[in-house]
């Protein structure tokens, strides 16, 4: 029998802690959609996703109300549209967009390709589109893979994943960059992550699944709150028992979702996600540590036994663990981040050292608008140095937004928030993207 | 089985149990277990119900207790037993 105190201990978590299931992710296979006919190709995309996800949002709300748990989003995500699309991606695009709507949720993600050694045709087509699609539709969202450890770094893809996000700034200058919030850069991208903006449905997946990401960094606050000042090993011992019972919902939540549409149970993906809601924030974890602001010496750290106490905890709470799994540190969408750059203690290249020991990389992070193309590039190849070498998986989502400049303030709404303008290093790389080509494996891509 | 916890929470007046528990019964909700307490004036209780003889649907049950939180002015929450015992045991 469980405890009152257990019982009240939940309802805490999710009343006041933000404890929540931050997405239902409906991965569908879309291989069998290609056609030379662009039109019959849009159509069958269309028809798949309303059938394959018309129970989606209605079976997540189910959950909701008889769980007593929040299920932030319900999202989709396909087959990277470049290994579909036979010719013009963009009749794929506005399809993808029409169902998005038709079925109810709130992004769908797999505008992508797949390029860490190479472009096809189908690839660059896409990618030349990426601007206009994310100008144009609503619930899209793109990524492309530029870099993996088994393939070294495309730096043809890395030069021009620059200049798609400044024109992507450009085209969406209105609403302050947001088509560069859809867009991410991966090193490492994985098949199955339920997380925008860069969830796709990888080759290797089956026909559909149900990824299911968790969150609460607002819980992992409150249980280090009652061991304050004692050492690192209680800390750690503290953020795997919560992270392993906020997993363990995680998997309640997949399975039921699984068992109610029909559809194999994929994984679970053990992060910590943070939203603008005070008591929301990954950064928080980390002040509670001890440091005055995300971004004081001892950030990464901090960060990296966080990130690993996350996973030793959710492991075991789960059957299949997958995705990204860690810690997110998003600057825009967490308010602990937002006022740690605001305040000055966290610069991008704090940022970039901090990605080396977390799940993702530099996210939501808004540049000034005149930050170059090449820099970009240059932002984006260190990033996916550090997942090349590392095994991991890396990302950049920057947003250069036009007619800002550093200090000034965007404001992108809803789960997406707000961000001061952080300075980049100017000094010059343009020869150094100009040279272009790829950069080889690393040694220890050898493994077999 | 398909159990449910009920919790109640707010400040004691008198018949909360027997309001609630009617209620239960006119939809042929069995109680299981009822841990009920004081703290302060504040009544606290938590009932483990079972679901399967119900004609409702979750969804409708909910909905049908809306009236005694009204009238009880109490907040009253119902949710699927599964996420406490997914919680706390192995």
């Amino acid at each position: 029998m469980i405890e009152t105190g257990e019982i009240l201990q939940t309802m805490r978590m999710i009343q006041e802690e933000n404890f929540d299931i931050r997405t239902i992710t409906l991965g569908i296979n879309l291989l069998d959609c290609s056609d030379e006919n662009l039109q019959r190709c849009a159509e069958r995309v269309y028809d798949k996703i309303c059938r394959t996800a018309a129970n989606l949002v209605h079976t997540g709300q189910e959950i909701e109300i008889e769980f007593g748990i929040p299920i932030v989003n319900k999202r989709i995500s396909v087959t990277p549209v470049s290994m579909i699309a036979q010719g013009d991606p963009v009749p794929i695009a506005r399809a993808l967009d029409r169902a998005a709507k038709e079925v109810g949720v709130n992004f769908l993600g797999g505008y992508s390709a797949l390029m860490h050694k190479g472009a096809t045709k189908a690839d660059e087509r896409l990618l030349a589109s990426i601007p206009e699609v994310l100008s144009e539709t609503q619930f899209l969202c793109s990524s492309v893979n530029v870099a993996s450890t088994r393939a070294g770094i495309n730096m043809n893809a890395v030069r021009e994943m620059g200049q798609i996000i400044k024109k992507t700034a450009e085209l969406t200058a209105d609403s302050d960059g947001l088509g560069c919030a859809k867009l991410v850069v991966f090193a490492n991208a994985v098949e199955d992550n339920p997380f925008m903006a860069g969830a796709f449905c990888g080759a290797g997946e089956p026909e559909c699944a149900i990824n299911v990401g968790v969150s609460g960094p607002g819980v992992v606050k409150v249980a280090l709150e009652s061991v304050r000042g004692e050492p690192f090993d209680v800390v750690a011992e503290t953020i795997k028992r919560t992270a392993f019972k906020i997993t363990r919902v995680g998997q309640l939540v997949a399975k039921e979702a699984s068992k109610r549409m029909n559809i194999p149970f994929g994984i679970v993906d053990l992060s910590l996600a943070p939203t603008p809601a005070r008591g929301d924030s990954v950064a928080h974890i980390l002040t509670e540590m001890g440091l005055e602001y995300a971004g004081a010496p001892g950030t990464t750290a901090a960060l990296a036994l966080l990130n690993d106490a996350v996973k030793k905890g959710g492991i075991m709470a789960s059957n299949h663990v997958g995705g990204l799994s860690g810690a997110f540190i998003p600057v825009s969408e967490d308010i602990g981040m937002i006022e740690a750059a605001a305040a000055g203690a966290l610069s991008l290249e704090k940022l970039e050292a901090m990605t080396c020991v977390c799940s993702v990389g530099l996210d939501m992070i808004a540049v000034p608008g005149d930050t170059s193309a090449e820099t970009i590039s240059g932002i984006i190849a260190d990033e996916a140095a550090i997942g090349m070498i590392n095994n991991k998986t890396t990302a950049v989502r920057i947003i250069p937004t036009v007619g800002k400049k550093a200090g000034d303030t965007v404001e992108f709404g809803g789960l997406l928030g707000h961000a001061p303008v952080m300075p980049v290093n100017e000094f010059g790389n343009k020869e150094f993207i100009a040279r272009g080509g790829r950069i080889p494996a690393p040694i220890h891509s050898m493994r077999n | 089985m398909t159990k449910a916890l009920i919790s109640v929470t707010g400040l004691d007046s008198t018949g909360i149990i027997a309001r609630v528990a009617t209620k239960l019964s006119e939809m042929n909700i069995n109680i299981l277990d009822i841990t009920q307490t004081i703290l302060g004036g504040y009544f606290t209780m938590m009932m483990v119900v079972d679901l399967d003889g119900a004609h409702l649907r979750f969804d409708e049950i909910d909905q049908e207790l809306q009236p005694v939180r009204d009238e009880l002015k109490m907040t009253i929450h119902i949710q699927r037993m599964d996420i406490f015992d997914a919680m706390h045991r192995i």
